[in-house]
């Protein structure tokens, strides 16, 4: 079997792609999103991936599949 | 075509159960001698780690009641060790806090309680038994335990105009999920199917309260609404397809795509005493027969809106039911040659209007 990302939900699977499992392992509950950005952007050579960790983290935020702790 | 991969197992571990719901989709003869002889804690365990390798993600460990089996907490550890995500899918009348502790401590990662209705006494009415104390106690234990809570209600015309109360109880019970499932029509729904059919106004209702509650609490509450097929002009892509996502295995260790396949005549199911899952899902003509689009007739072979891959034909036991060929066309579907049974179904439910008492000629009121 091919390697994959998967997110278990209650009687449901989410396939995450390598990113956004990267930003996943992330979300620990402490890191702030412009620290996940941060920590992300040294995978990428320093690539500014601000926008796209913020939209990604948003889509997931209104599936539920997390919650932000500092709301 | 590399073969599609399972996603879930479903381990059918009981069809005993305390409660009558006249809605069940279990089959008719349950208390046939056939499922008789449960499966062994050794054959779901060997069965469980099959599954895993089939690449299958999902347990849902449901009946009958699940908790009627006495080596649930064992079967639990199996689904665990076997790296399932599991869900116990219960009526909640057995699951005290202390049975709850021991399946956590089995590794069991959420619970599903069911409730006939938001009304103690209609709950016990549906259900045939008294019960609903216990399955608010079984919501409220599985919450304390930090279990992720689904509620589940199947929905028909005796409990559908209480959505309101049933949407703010599962709020009530701290739930992430709600399923609102109406009723779909196999097994003892069939039988019942007068009884439980909704009227249109009632599903739009139910379909306002829905939306109404999301704009409130939004992805706090996922709310599952399932719209009863009888009223789509298309049909709906049944388990995702034959045989393309789901294996449900039943207490007697059958195997089925899907838990009312067993009414296809015909269909030798295999077994897990005699065969592996992996035969099962690749060779088995259980799974074979209706899997992807090579076994489609008129009018799906030439589908007007292309859809032989969306809905994969709809739903083969329906097929069968209504048209009289479990490989036709889901008569829901509005090209089927079949689809004046459903129409008629629908509209013999519109009891809404009273034709009322009068000496003279009838007139609506």
């Amino acid at each position: 079997m091919r390697e994959e990302h998967l997110l278990l939900i209650p009687e449901g699977a989410v396939h995450l792609n390598e990113t956004a499992a990267h930003v996943l392992e992330l979300c620990d509950g402490k890191r702030s999103l412009e620290e996940i950005a941060a920590a992300l952007s040294l995978r990428y050579s320093g690539a500014d991936v601000a926008d796209d960790v913020r939209e990604l983290l948003e889509g997931m935020r209104e599936h539920g599949l997390v919650v932000d702790v500092a709301a | 075509m590399s073969p599609p991969r399972p996603y879930t197992l479903v381990a059918e571990l009981s069809y005993r159960c305390p409660l009558h719901c006249p809605y069940c989709s279990n089959p008719v003869d349950i208390g046939g001698d056939r499922y008789r002889a449960e499966l062994e804690t050794e054959h779901w365990t060997r069965v469980f780690r099959e599954a895993r390798a089939l690449g299958v993600v999902q347990l849902a460990l449901t009946g009958g009641e699940p908790m009627v089996r006495r080596d649930l907490d064992e079967l639990v550890s199996a689904g665990r060790a076997a790296d399932l995500y599991s869900t116990l899918v219960t009526a909640g009348t057995r699951l005290t806090r202390e049975r709850a502790a021991l399946l956590k401590a089995a590794g069991l990662d959420h619970v599903q309680v069911s409730i006939q209705s938001p009304d103690p006494e209609e709950n016990d009415r549906i259900a045939g038994i008294r019960s609903f104390e216990k399955k608010i106690a079984a919501a409220r234990a599985a919450r304390e335990l930090g279990f992720p809570l689904t509620i589940n209600c199947v929905l028909h015309r005796q409990n559908l105009d209480r959505i309101e109360e049933i949407l703010l109880l599962a709020e009530e019970l701290g739930a992430q999920r709600l399923e609102l499932a109406n009723t779909q029509y196999y097994g003892w729904a069939v039988v019942n199917q007068e009884a439980l059919l909704p009227t249109r106004a009632q599903l739009e209702r139910g379909e306002e309260a829905v939306k109404r509650f999301r704009a409130r609490v939004g992805p706090r509450i996922t709310v599952l609404w399932v719209l009863p097929d009888y009223y789509e002009e298309l049909p709906k892509p049944c388990m995702a397809g034959w045989g393309r996502s789901t294996i449900v295995v039943a207490p007697n260790g059958d195997v089925l795509p899907c838990q009312a396949a067993s009414t296809i005549p015909n269909l030798a199911l295999p077994n897990v005493r005699d065969r592996s899952l992996n035969w099962i899902w690749h060779e088995a003509d259980a799974f074979t027969r209706f899997r992807g689009t090579e076994w489609m007739q008129e009018p799906c072979r030439s589908c007007p809106l292309g859809r032989q891959e969306q809905d994969w034909g709809g739903c083969r036991c329906q097929a069968l039911r209504l048209a009289g060929d479990a490989a036709a066309t889901d008569p829901v579907c509005r090209f089927s040659p079949y689809h004046g049974t459903v129409v008629a179904a629908r509209e013999s439910a519109q009891t809404d209007e009273f034709t009322y008492r009068t000496m003279r000629r009838p007139s609506r009121v």
